[in-house]
């Protein structure tokens, strides 16, 4: 049974595959029209993620397929106490594929177990979230053509953000790419991410506070958000905040080509101007997600 | 039972000093119904002192929990009186419900049924991650 519980699950070989893949739907949509003709997406959210569900929905739609399935745990069985595995194990009755997304950490693997269809995972807590890594990484090899040699500052919220964990693990894997974490001490990258990945693959990669030096040497921009509740008091948070906004004025030193990814949604961290400049990837990262869900169903149901 | 006279039954030998009880309350020796010998501070030429456990009996243990614990512990089956078979442990791969999850967010938390499954993620420095969650071992 094949499943995607995690992104480091996936070889390189498979990720340009799903690429290769997510380009053909883009580049010849009709062709792919019906391929999940008969076949059903579960998307059981135990908890509320409006995007992601829509995202895996319309990749479906998209396939010619069905969807069924509920978007919080209230309107579920999980409500009256079911476990994970039960209603995997009923769902899988009616479904070819279930995409879950659920509060807790491991849900997934949990999942797994029990279930007959293949199972994606659509975010398990603050753990992992592998289709927005894949989304991410699609959105990179659009803009670059590439992932080796690659310069990456990732900027904000680099302690509890899930969506940089993940972009580095995946990254990692690629040669001549250099990281720029640009973050408050307050929220740097925890120390496993930088043994388990960045010193154990020998990657260079540098730490800073500010946003502006690091700017002219970046390939890609990776924007999170920084949340008032990570900091102790208002003080550090007002002080910080306006340092990891991104604006027209701190992107006069970037590079012309230089691409902008958030894993949204956005609430002010990147201003509203910044959406015209062309540098601005962060839309054209939502529809990729829709494309490369497509492939990766695709992969999972082994339709070619 | 006179103590060094087991007809069939389990010896294990060179156990930490100390560690001893430890390790009759995790393999539940306090459940068996036949006669258990624990040997505190016994003279060890190797390791100075050490802990023995006699079990007058040849039941089924979690060999993993032990290796987990300390590998150094030998496990001695006897057989009408002679020593059968000595095993030698080795660092396990997985351990269940030996060490307990205690990430408040995994999702063995809510799921309480589920067993606390630990898989070594790194022989060097013998670290242990939750299967579901990931969180290191304590
Ligand atoms: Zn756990």
């Amino acid at each position: 049974m094949n499943h995607l519980i995690d992104i480091l699950q996936l070889t390189e070989a498979e990720i340009d595959e799903l690429i290769a893949v997510a380009e053909d739907i883009i580049a010849n949509p009709a062709k792919y029209a019906e391929k999940c003709h008969g076949k059903k997406l579960a998307t059981l959210f135990f908890e509320p993620s409006t995007r992601t569900r829509l995202s895996f929905e319309a990749a479906m739609y998209e396939l010619g397929g069905n969807v069924l399935g509920f978007s919080e745990a209230q309107s579920s069985s999980a409500s009256k106490g079911e476990s994970v595995s039960d209603t995997i194990r009923t769902v899988g009755c009616y479904a070819d594929i279930i995409a879950m997304r659920h509060p807790k950490e491991g849900a997934p693997v949990v999942a797994c177990q029990s279930s007959t269809v293949p199972i994606i995972n659509a975010g398990d807590g603050g753990h992992n979230h592998p289709t927005q890594t894949l989304t991410d990484l699609l959105t990179i090899h659009r803009e670059k053509g590439t992932f080796s040699g690659l310069t990456i500052g990732l900027c904000g919220d680099l302690k509890f953000g899930r969506t940089v964990h993940s972009l580095i693990s995946a990254m990692s894997r690629y040669e001549n790419v250099k990281f720029v974490l640009i973050s408050p001490d307050e929220l740097k990258v925890p120390d496993y991410i930088i043994e388990d990945f960045l010193e154990a693959n020998n990657i260079e990669y540098v730490e800073t506070t500010s946003l502006e030096e690091a700017m002219p040497e970046l390939d890609i921009l990776y924007m999170t958000r920084v949340q008032r509740e990570r900091f102790f008091n208002e003080q550090d948070y007002i002080r910080l905040r306006d340092s990891y906004i991104l604006d027209m004025e701190k992107l006069k030193g970037a590079k012309k080509d230089m691409c902008i990814l958030h894993p949204l949604p956005r609430v002010n961290e990147i201003a509203k101007d910044v959406d015209n400049d062309p540098r601005a990837c962060y839309f054209k990262q939502v529809l990729n997600g829709k494309f490369i869900r497509m492939a990766l169903i695709l992969k999972l149901l082994e339709i070619d | 039972m006179i103590i060094g006279q087991i007809k069939n039954g389990i010896v294990l030998d060179h156990i930490t000093a100390g560690m001893g009880m430890e390790l009759y309350n995790l393999l539940g020796l306090d459940r068996l119904n036949c006669q258990v010998a624990l040997i505190k501070n016994a003279e060890s030429k190797k390791m100075g002192k050490k802990d023995i456990i006699k079990i007058d009996e040849e039941i089924d243990f979690d060999v993993d929990a032990l290796g987990y614990i300390d590998t150094n512990i030998t496990v001695n089956i006897i057989k009408d009186g002679k020593l059968f078979k000595r095993k030698h442990l080795e660092v396990p791969e997985k351990v269940v419900n030996i060490i307990r999850c205690k990430n408040p967010r995994c999702i063995t938390t809510t799921e309480q049924e589920l067993p606390h499954v630990f898989k070594l993620t790194n022989r060097e420095k013998k670290i242990y991650r939750c299967i579901y969650c990931e969180s290191k071992g304590k």
